[in-house]
């Protein structure tokens, strides 16, 4: 009796650790499988913008020509002994950084009024992705494009002049295709480009 | 008589395999293993196939690391135009697809030498074209301009635009003549302070404690070290002539032994010309094997420290111009001594003319160059003469311009026959990348 007794406690006892772990498992399958690229896209761009606004508003334009005149940002700022890097370089290190680090995901910063034309949108998505963030003032522009052999989620979004340091140097750059920028108008996009898997 | 040839057939096959395969396996270098004549660029190093096939698995992985780890520090300092994170970006696919820019080999393949034009370049000539096609909506001054005149008319480099871009032709545009201003070498105190090296001081009494400098040393070595800047800061026998034990004497001090100091110095001799031979481990390079026009009695001088620096003096005037000369038989190096900066030269030895004037082989082919280490800043002189040598605009920041503007400079180097007839005369042609650079800044005005 004894004997039996205990045999039916040990079976109760691993059929309830058994279905605890079947339902733990349970749990795990339900759950989403990862962050929606959108929301991915989204809240890079929330880091990157605010670091952008913050070196263009904190650095290029405190310590730069407009204000306190103690370093010159300039496209060749390696070679001057004040020279500091424009607000669209340092984006464009921050880049080409996170390349070096990971492939998951690359960014761009982009202009239908580029004062380098490599930086003019290429694809037809980012050409539409840019037309329609500088046509809709605080929206965003999400899609799918091929590019190579590989699928990618493309989200833009606007680039907005935040100080007078943007508007000045673009409105008076000698490539510059557009001269009269003001604060508050979308001078061009960011793109984000997530590989997606293949389907 | 079948089974003989059958047997000989055997053999013979046994025999090739094991001669090539020893090759193969065991020798530094495998002239039967060549493929093609290599580019001027590493003809030296070229039976060392190891050298850049570091591995004989991971393809274009594996060249594109051994081209950076030559040449990577080099396109760093020369502030790269077109570097490979330019290109990594998935926007750039139809860019990659026509010309894969992020591989070093798209445009330098080795082994080519049909096809191989100036600058190791193995593409055709119109490579600007394929992505900058449209550059004359820009600039309508480069509307009509030939496809293959971008990187051949002295106006752009694919790398290395420090001397080119067009901020620094305006800022230059107008300037007059300068007063010779070089760099003038540290004085040893510098140099010292700078490396933060030690060693024993010796004197003359303390190096004679050493057995073997007492059996090899004469009156005349005892005047020229005493008399020369190792001399003069305790460097002594000891720390040239012995390794790591001071009973391990070493006859013919090395480069192993001159880099223990003088580090900077070595690092670039052996990543030039004279001494990329012994940075792959091969016997040391000697004007013989040199693909250029050489002294015929300098042929098997093996190229070392000791080739340009006597062992025992500091005299560099000979390693600027002499020790150059005894090997060089170039156009360009034969015209020396007549050509305007030989002549300059020779009155600076003299005594007619400030040193800040003189011009020798050195002052364009290795300069100096001002360098921080340390905190101290001190003047280096940049052994790898082929950090300034090709393309030629190189030389302009670092050299020309200590002397000349910079308009005569880039016309001065686009001109071949002044080259090599080593600058005597002026530049036959006017390049017009400077006119174009201030007729766009005077029409944005």
């Amino acid at each position: 009796m004894k004997t039996t007794l205990t045999l039916a406690l040990a079976a109760v006892t691993c059929a309830t650790l058994l279905t605890g772990c079947n339902k733990e498992e349970a749990t795990e399958a339900a759950a989403p499988a990862g962050i929606e690229p959108q929301i991915f896209t989204d809240s890079l761009f929330a880091v990157m913008k605010s670091d952008r606004t913050n070196y263009t508003k904190l650095i290029v334009q405190r310590l730069g020509p407009n204000k306190g005149d103690f370093i010159k940002p300039n496209e060749h700022w390696e070679d001057m002994a004040e020279g500091a890097p424009l607000p669209a370089q340092m984006f464009r290190y921050g880049a080409e950084g996170v390349a070096d680090m990971t492939s998951d995901f690359t960014y761009s910063l982009q202009s239908v009024w580029p004062i380098n034309s490599q930086n003019a949108p290429k694809t037809p998505l980012e050409k539409e992705g840019l037309q329609y963030v500088a046509d809709n003032p605080g929206k965003n522009f999400y899609g799918e494009e091929k590019l190579g052999d590989v699928t990618y989620y493309t989200a833009v979004y606007a680039d907005v002049a935040v100080s007078p340091a943007c508007t000045t140097c673009h409105n008076e750059h000698k490539d510059s295709p557009r001269t009269d920028f003001k604060i508050g108008d979308v001078m061009g996009g960011v793109v984000i480009r997530v590989p997606l898997a293949s389907r | 008589m079948k089974k003989m040839i059958w047997l000989l057939w055997l053999v013979s096959t046994l025999m090739l395999a094991g001669f090539l395969g020893y090759e193969l396996a065991y020798k530094k270098e495998k002239p039967n293993f060549l493929i093609g004549q290599s580019t001027h660029g590493h003809y030296q190093i070229e039976l060392a196939c190891d050298a850049c096939h570091t591995s004989p698995f991971g393809g274009e992985d594996v060249l594109q690391d051994a081209c950076i780890s030559c040449h990577g520090d080099e396109l760093k300092a020369s502030l790269d135009s077109h570097p490979k994170k330019k290109f990594t970006d998935p926007r750039n696919a139809d860019l990659i697809s026509v010309l894969d820019a992020r591989q070093c080999v798209t445009c330098h393949s080795e082994h080519n030498p049909d096809i191989t034009h100036p600058m190791g370049l193995t593409l055709p000539e119109d490579y600007c074209v394929q992505c900058h096609a449209d550059v004359g909506e820009e600039r309508p001054t480069h509307k009509d301009l030939a496809f293959e005149t971008c990187a051949s008319a002295g106006c752009h480099n694919y790398h290395d635009n420090r001397a080119l871009y067009e901020d620094f032709l305006l800022k230059h545009a107008h300037d007059q003549t300068p007063s010779p201003q070089q760099l003038m070498p540290s004085t040893l105190k510098q140099y010292l302070a700078s490396q933060r090296v030690e060693w024993p001081m010796e004197n003359l009494e303390s190096i004679k404690h050493h057995s073997k400098v007492q059996a090899v040393t004469t009156a005349e070595i005892e005047h020229d070290w005493l008399s020369s800047a190792h001399g003069k800061a305790g460097v002594g026998c000891n720390s040239c002539h012995t390794g790591e034990s001071s009973e391990n004497w070493i006859e013919k001090p090395d480069h192993q032994q001159c880099q223990s100091c003088h580090s900077a110095e070595v690092t670039g001799f052996l990543a030039g010309k004279h001494g990329m031979r012994l940075a792959q481990a091969l016997s040391p390079m000697t004007p013989a094997q040199a693909r250029q026009p050489m002294q015929s009695d300098a042929g098997h001088a093996q190229l070392g420290c000791n080739s340009c620096h006597n062992a025992h003096t500091d005299n560099r005037i000979a390693a600027s111009t002499d020790a150059c000369l005894g090997c060089h038989a170039d156009d360009h190096s034969l015209a020396f001594k007549q050509s305007p900066h030989g002549q300059l030269w020779q009155q600076v030895l003299n005594g007619d003319r400030t040193a800040e004037e003189a011009v020798s082989c050195a002052t364009c082919h290795m300069p100096r160059e001002s360098v921080d280490h340390y905190g101290e800043s001190f003047t280096q002189v940049q052994h790898n003469q082929n950090a300034t040598l090709r393309p030629n605009e190189k030389m302009i920041r670092s050299s020309c311009m200590s002397c000349h503007t910079l308009a005569f400079s880039i016309d001065a180097l686009a001109d071949d026959n002044l080259i090599n007839n080593n600058f005597s005369g002026s530049p036959g042609q006017h390049i017009e990348s400077i006119d174009m650079a201030v007729s766009r800044d005077v029409k944005h005005r």
